[in-house]
């Protein structure tokens, strides 16, 4: 298949039965303005990560929202932590606060 | 027969244990704190412990230990209280020594046995033959007293009235002692009186609300308040009974029937002993603590030990040195517009004190906007921020980050003898300030290399504050690379909190301005030419760039030149933080708004055309607060006004 530069992404199915949402639900408890995030992808655009890589800050919320946390906390490494996204989200989303709290959550075991 | 006269009542007992107790407890403290101090800390004390700045380390100590000059600058009232109580107490500990000295000198000058015969019969002397026992009654009388030695043990200038009497006429100066120390345990009670008023109404003494304390600080407080009254009564039924006393203990003790007061004397005497001692005791373990820790801590910081990024042998000594007071907490912005009363520095130092529970210490330590209000007040010094950057400090989360993207960006760029400007993060999300800055520099004619101009790297200063120290680091070393390796002759850089970062947390070779500094610059040298508006504006101090870097003037003489600029309530250290900075992770934006608009209400108290501020990080802030007013940045309104 010839290289457009993008791609349709493979179909996935997430089987809920074997994923554990607690990781989330705790995250949603420390940084409840996380609720009203309603991916716009405004946080990505601004990143100053971003223009450097393909680290891709929506993608590493919703996969943590859908309980993927393979390869999160390797990727959050990427962020500067520079506050632009704050700054710059529409629904007053704490970003900041979101990363550091993805970050603690990874590194504690899966209870 | 040499014999020597000793003064000594049951009633010195509990003060000497408390005194005892007290220093045994302090020492104790004191080398383990000192054991803990790490390498870096223990070479600077090496080099440096005896040097000429041990002379104003002690003059700082007079000036903050006793005069509490810089309570005084900002508060009046309180500095008063402060000074009866710490100037008032030692003076007259100082004073009451004297006393005691030159008295007894004067009695052992008289040499006479009659006198040694008075003392006896009161009781509270002990005669003492010369190198054996206590004399028997009176046995002396046959011998020939070739030499009388008083003695004079340290505790007998505390209760110096209830040992001597009567001095003789002769000795003139018994008069004025007594009067001056009655006046300086009348200056005490100025400082109790307003520490009874600071409490019912603290208002009166200008301060929003106070501390909080804990109930261990309380009964020590209420110890040290009973010590006071205490020696007044005692000293006025002493002057009642013996005459002895000054303007002040005379008169209370004239008002008492001797024949009443009489069996009162040894336990009033004994109260006033045992609450010392209470106070002794319970002050290593209390906020008290700060009335010796002060003086060590003024040493270590003149002879130049710094705070590290891990708890130190010296991070105790700034937590015990703080007297929690309460003044950080005036001017805090959570405090004041938010209504949270847990977590202003007081509680941080004290909860990291006392080992309170780790995620409370934790909690309080990131709910902080960083604007440094706190330390600028804090009129003991101490580096609150750096106590705060101490428990953020992530630990095991913080291994290397994954920065390896930053080094595959090829945009090298050959910049001998240009200006390198470094825009920062967040002037990307403000084009007109970086815009602004370009115009400026071609006006001058000065070329220059816009360094982030498609890419930007973080400086690292968000990362260092939220404790991420190896990642900040990491970053640090590809900014330093990349300027270093340029060959600019200049760093001009737009946001406050990266211009804070070049300046203490890298190490460059070449200069470092923020950009309100480098348009003062080119303004005194004539290099641009402005034309002046009439428009007001007021200008905001963002916390970084004021009371982070000090950097207050420039910013004032470049607005002097190119518009009207007035004077707001809260300007230079005082400024009212944005709300925004990037030291806070917990606020949400609705209380950061909240924050914003309080400063800004400040900034637009008097009848303003702009908002001016120096920050792109303020600026945004600002922005999305108010329609009123426009806000605009020095290098907007400075580049508006350029004439060619």
């Amino acid at each position: 298949m010839p290289d457009f530069g993008f791609s349709i992404k493979t179909a996935r199915t997430e089987n809920l039965d074997k994923v554990s949402l607690e990781k989330y639900r705790e995250l949603l408890r420390k940084v409840p303005s996380f609720k009203r995030c309603f991916q716009c992808g405004c946080c990505s655009a601004t990143c100053s990560a971003q223009q450097y890589t393909n680290f891709n800050i929506r993608k590493v919320h919703t996969s943590f929202r859908r309980g993927e946390y393979n390869l999160l906390s390797e990727e959050l490494k990427k962020c500067m932590l520079c506050g632009k996204c704050t700054l710059l989200c529409p629904r007053g989303v704490n970003l900041r606060s979101l990363i550091m709290n993805m970050r603690q959550l990874l590194e504690e075991p899966v209870k | 027969m040499k014999i020597q006269v000793i003064p000594y009542n049951i009633f010195v007992i509990p003060f000497l244990v408390g005194v005892a107790l007290l220093l045994v407890i302090c020492l104790y403290k004191y080398i383990r704190w000192i054991g803990k101090f790490n390498k870096q800390q223990r070479d600077t004390i090496k080099k440096n412990w005896f040097s000429w700045k041990i002379f104003s380390a002690v003059w700082e100590m007079f000036r903050e230990g006793l005069l509490h000059v810089k309570i005084f600058k900002k508060n009046f009232l309180l500095g008063v209280m402060h000074q009866a109580y710490a100037l008032g107490w030692f003076l007259l500990i100082v004073v009451g020594f004297a006393e005691s000295t030159l008295t007894m000198k004067y009695l052992q000058q008289e040499n006479s046995v009659e006198r040694v015969y008075q003392l006896e019969n009161q009781g509270d002397w002990y005669v003492k033959e010369k190198g054996e026992g206590v004399i028997d009654e009176l046995t002396l009388g046959n011998e020939e007293v070739s030499k009388i030695n008083y003695k004079r043990p340290f505790y007998v200038s505390i209760f110096y009235r209830y040992f001597v009497h009567d001095v003789p006429s002769s000795f003139r100066n018994a008069h004025l002692f007594s009067n001056v120390m009655d006046g300086l345990l009348l200056y005490v009670f100025l400082g109790l009186t307003m520490a009874i008023i600071k409490i019912m109404y603290s208002r009166i003494l200008g301060m929003r609300r106070t501390t909080r304390h804990t109930i261990v600080d309380r009964f020590s407080k209420f110890a040290l308040w009973s010590i006071f009254p205490l020696r007044l009564l005692a000293e006025s039924v002493t002057a009642c009974l013996y005459g002895n006393g000054g303007f002040f203990t005379q008169t209370i003790g004239n008002l008492f029937d001797p024949m009443i007061v009489r069996g009162m004397e040894h336990s009033l005497w004994m109260f006033y002993s045992v609450m010392l001692s209470v106070f002794f005791v319970t002050l290593p373990f209390t906020r008290y603590m700060h009335i010796f820790t002060e003086l060590f801590l003024i040493y270590f910081r003149k002879i130049g030990v710094k705070e590290s990024n891990e708890k130190s042998g010296y991070t105790m000594f700034e937590l015990n040195a703080c007297s929690r007071c309460g003044v950080c907490i005036q001017g805090c912005p959570l405090d004041k517009e938010l209504g949270n009363h847990k977590v202003q520095s007081v509680y941080l130092v004290r909860s990291i004190r006392n080992q309170e529970r780790p995620g409370k210490i934790k909690m309080i330590a990131d709910d902080c906007l960083m604007c440094d209000r706190c330390s600028v007040d804090c009129p003991v010094g101490i580096d609150l921020n750096a106590i705060r950057r101490i428990v953020r400090n992530k630990g095991t989360l913080d291994t290397k980050g994954n920065y390896s993207y930053v080094h595959e960006n090829k945009y090298s760029f050959n910049a001998i003898g240009r200006i390198a400007y470094f825009g920062g993060c967040m002037s990307h999300l403000t084009p007109g300030i970086t815009e602004s800055m370009e115009k400026i520099f071609e006006a001058a004619g000065q070329k220059y290399w816009y360094m982030d101009k498609q890419r930007s790297v973080c400086c690292g200063r968000p990362l260092q504050q939220q404790g991420f120290l190896n990642q900040a680091a990491e970053l640090r070393e590809k900014n330093s690379d990349m300027i270093e390796k340029s060959g600019a002759v200049m760093l001009v850089t737009s946001c406050p909190i990266c211009y804070r970062s070049f300046k203490t947390e890298y190490n460059l070779s070449i200069p470092v301005l923020h950009h309100t500094e480098y348009i003062d610059m080119l303004l005194k040298q004539d290099k641009i030419k402005v034309r002046k508006d009439d428009k007001k504006v007021s200008y905001h101090d963002p916390c970084e760039l004021g009371r982070g870097c000090g950097i207050y003037e420039e910013p004032r003489s470049v607005l002097k030149r190119v518009t009207n600029l007035q004077k707001t309530r809260y300007q230079k250290d005082k400024s009212v933080c944005c709300g925004f900075n990037l030291g806070n992770t917990v606020l949400t934006v609705e209380q950061q708004t909240k924050i914003c608009n309080a400063s800004l209400k400040n900034l637009t108290s008097k009848p303003v055309d702009t908002v001016v501020t120096a920050c792109p990080m303020c600026k945004k802030a600002f922005i999305r607060a108010t329609n009123e007013y426009p806000v605009r940045d020095i290098a907007e309104v400075v580049a508006e006004n350029l004439i060619n």
